[in-house]
C-alpha cells in the first residue's frame, strides 16, 4: 500500500469498503440466524408437542385426563387418567426439594460466609462438577446401593420408591440450589453485613436476620430452578421410582412406588404405534410438563431479575 | 444499668474534659498480615467531644476508626499491637465480648446502608438482638433514636415503609438512629457524608454537633471545612503515623507541624 494514509477518506460509499459492509451486515445476519435457531427450536417443540397432543384432547375428556387416577392406556377401553402420574411428579419433586433446600442454603451460606475465599474457590467448582454427572449414574446408584441399602435397614418392601427417587433428585438439585444462592448471598456485599456487625449483631445473627433475608429473591430463584431439575428429570425417576402408576396410601408413605410424567412418557413412548390414543395421551402428558415447568422458569425468572435489582442497590 | 451510665457522662461533662479520656489509644498498631495499617498510635478521646481524623487517602484513618470497635477483625490475618481502651478496658483483650463492645462503640459507615426493610425495623435491629421484644420498649426506642437522628418528624408516620425508599440523606440519618438505638456512648463515623449532597451533609453536620452533647463521636473526613465546622480536636494521619493532634483551630490556622501545614494548605495529599 503506498503511503498516503493521511488523506484516506472518511466518507466511504458501500462500493468504495465492500469488505467493511460485507462483514458488518453478514456478520449481524449470520449472529442473528444463529441466535435464531435457538428460539426457533423452542417455538417449534412447542407446535410439535402441541399438535401432536390436539387430537387427543379433542377426542378425550380433559377432566378425566386431570383428575382421573386411572392410567390404563392398553386396555380394551383404554383409560388415560393422569393424576397418579401428576402427583407422582409432585411428590418426588416437592420431597427432594424439602431435602435439598435446608442443606442447599446451608452449603450456600457456609461457602460464602464462613470460609475463606481460597477454600470457596475449590469446594464450589467441586459441587458444580455434581450436576455434570449424567443422569443414569445416579440412576444407577439408586438401584444398585440406595434400593437394597433401604430394604434392608428400613425393611421397605421394595427398594426403588418414592424416597429412593426424591433423595436422589434432592442430589441433583443441589448444586443448582447451592450456586444460584451463593452467588446472590456474596452479592449482598460488605457494607450490610459491616452494619450489622456495627449493631452487635454476631455472625449467626448477621447471617440468619440480614444475609439471608435480603438474598431471599436469589435463594428462591435457585430453589425453582433445582424445582425445574427435579421434575423435567427422566432416567433417575424411572430407575428408582419403582414406576407404579398409583397415589401412595395413606399419602405420606416414602415406601411406596410411584410413577412420574417424565418416565411414563419414556417408557411407554417405545411401545406405541404412532397416531394411536396412547400415543395422543404421552404427548398431551408431555404438554401438561411443559406448561408446569413454563410456569416454574417464569417464577424463577422474576425471582432472578429481583434479585439483581436488590443486588444492584447496594 | 446503662442509662445510669450516660446519666452519669452527662453529669460530668463539665469537668471530664480533662479527667478521664474514653477512648485511650497507647502505641497501637495495626497490621493486615504483614502490610501496615497504623502504628504507634497515641492519642486520648474525651468524652461527648468530637474528634476528626483527617489525612491523605491510605494514611491510616480507616482503619485506626475501625480498630475501635475492632470492625477490622472480619479481615482475615490482621493483628494488633499495644493498647486501645475503650471506657476503661482494653478492648483487645483476648476476652473482650464483641457483641458488648459493637452496641457501646456504634459506627455510621460511608456508604448509607441501611436493610433491606422497614424503617421500623431497621432501627429495632440492635434493641432486638439485646433480646428486647416488648412493643412499647421498642416503639420508645426508635422515638428516641429516630428524634435523635432528626428523622423522626420526616418519617413518623410511615414507620412500616421501607427503608431503600428514603433518600440517601434520610438513609444516613437512619443509619444513625440505627447505631444509636443500641445506646452507645461512642459514636464512630467513617466519612459519613462522602455519599451525600452538601444540603444533606449540613443536615448531618447539624446533627452531630446536637449529638455531641451525649456522646463522644470520632468522624473520619476528607473533607477539612467539614473537619473544622464539626469537631473539637482534630488528629491528621499520615502514612499510617499520628503526625500531629491539637485542638482543631490549632490544626488549622497555626499547626505544629510542617508535614500538617502542607496538607491542610493543599500542598499535598
Amino acid at each position: 500500500m503506498p503511503a498516503a494514509d493521511s488523506h484516506r477518506p472518511l466518507v466511504l460509499t458501500p462500493t468504495e469498503d465492500i469488505r467493511g459492509f460485507l462483514t458488518l451486515h453478514l456478520g449481524r445476519a449470520a449472529l442473528f440466524l444463529v441466535t435464531c435457531t435457538s428460539v426457533l427450536a423452542v417455538f417449534l417443540i412447542f407446535l410439535f408437542v402441541i399438535r401432536e397432543a390436539l387430537p387427543f384432547l379433542a377426542k378425550f375428556s380433559i377432566k378425566e385426563f386431570l383428575t382421573s387416577t386411572a392410567w390404563y392406556p392398553e386396555a380394551v377401553t383404554p383409560k388415560f387418567g393422569t393424576l397418579a402420574l401428576l402427583v407422582g411428579s409432585g411428590y418426588v419433586t416437592v420431597v427432594s426439594i424439602i431435602f435439598a433446600v435446608p442443606v442447599g442454603i446451608l452449603a450456600a451460606v457456609f461457602l460464602s460466609d464462613i470460609v475463606s475465599m481460597k477454600i470457596r474457590n475449590i469446594i464450589k467448582p467441586i459441587i458444580e462438577i455434581l450436576a455434570a454427572i449424567p443422569s443414569v449414574a445416579y440412576g444407577f446408584f439408586a438401584v444398585m446401593v440406595l434400593a437394597p441399602w433401604m430394604q434392608q435397614k428400613f425393611g421397605f418392601s421394595t427398594g426403588t420408591n418414592a424416597l429412593n427417587a426424591s433423595l436422589v433428585l434432592a442430589v441433583m438439585a443441589l448444586p443448582t440450589i447451592i450456586s444460584v444462592s451463593e452467588d446472590s448471598i456474596s452479592a449482598i456485599g460488605r457494607e450490610l453485613r459491616e452494619a450489622s456487625y456495627g449493631c452487635g449483631a454476631t455472625r449467626m445473627e448477621t447471617i440468619f436476620k440480614v444475609v439471608i433475608p435480603a438474598a431471599h429473591s436469589g435463594i428462591i430463584a435457585g430453589i425453582v430452578l433445582g424445582m425445574m431439575r427435579a421434575i423435567g428429570e427422566t432416567m433417575v425417576v424411572w430407575m428408582a421410582s419403582g414406576n407404579a402408576a398409583q397415589i401412595p396410601s395413606p399419602w405420606w408413605d416414602l415406601s411406596q412406588s410411584v410413577r412420574t410424567l417424565t418416565a411414563t412418557i419414556a417408557g411407554d413412548m417405545g411401545e406405541t404405534e404412532k397416531g394411536s390414543p396412547h400415543y395422543r395421551a404421552l404427548f398431551a402428558a408431555g404438554l401438561l410438563l411443559l406448561v408446569i415447568t413454563l410456569c416454574l422458569n417464569m417464577v424463577s425468572e422474576y425471582f432472578l431479575i429481583r434479585a439483581k435489582k436488590a443486588g444492584g442497590k447496594h | 444499668m446503662k442509662e445510669n451510665m450516660r446519666d452519669k457522662t452527662t453529669q460530668n461533662e463539665g469537668t471530664a474534659q480533662c479527667a478521664c479520656p474514653i477512648i485511650s489509644s497507647n502505641d497501637f498498631s495495626f497490621y493486615y498480615g504483614t502490610t501496615m495499617g497504623v502504628k504507634n498510635i497515641t492519642m486520648n478521646i474525651n468524652p461527648c467531644s468530637v474528634t476528626a481524623i483527617i489525612g491523605p487517602s491510605g494514611c491510616g484513618k480507616s482503619t485506626f476508626l475501625r480498630s475501635i470497635n475492632r470492625m477490622n477483625d472480619l479481615i482475615p490475618g490482621v493483628r494488633a499491637e499495644g493498647k486501645l481502651v475503650v471506657d476503661g478496658q482494653d478492648i483487645y483483650d483476648k476476652r473482650v465480648n464483641l457483641v458488648n463492645l459493637r452496641q457501646q462503640v456504634g459506627m455510621v459507615f460511608q456508604k448509607p446502608n441501611p436493610f433491606p426493610k422497614s424503617i421500623f425495623d431497621n432501627v429495632a435491629y440492635g434493641p432486638r438482638l439485646q433480646g428486647i421484644t416488648n412493643r412499647t420498649a421498642l416503639d420508645e426506642i426508635i422515638e428516641q433514636s429516630l428524634k435523635a437522628s432528626a428523622l423522626w418528624e420526616e418519617v413518623k408516620d410511615n414507620l412500616r415503609k421501607s427503608a431503600l425508599a428514603l433518600s440517601g440523606g434520610q438513609q444516613q440519618r437512619l443509619c444513625i438512629a440505627r447505631a444509636l438505638a443500641t445506646k452507645p456512648r461512642v459514636l464512630l463515623m467513617d466519612e459519613p457524608c462522602s455519599a451525600l449532597d452538601p444540603l444533606a451533609t449540613g443536615k448531618i453536620e447539624d446533627l452531630i454537633s446536637q449529638l455531641k452533647d451525649n456522646y463522644t463521636i470520632v468522624i473520619v473526613t476528607h473533607n477539612m471545612q467539614q473537619a473544622a465546622r464539626v469537631s473539637e480536636m482534630t488528629a491528621f494521619f499520615c502514612l499510617g503515623e499520628l503526625i500531629e493532634y491539637d485542638v482543631t483551630s490549632k490544626i488549622f490556622e497555626n499547626p505544629s507541624n510542617k508535614k500538617t501545614e502542607d496538607y491542610i494548605t493543599g500542598r499535598f495529599g
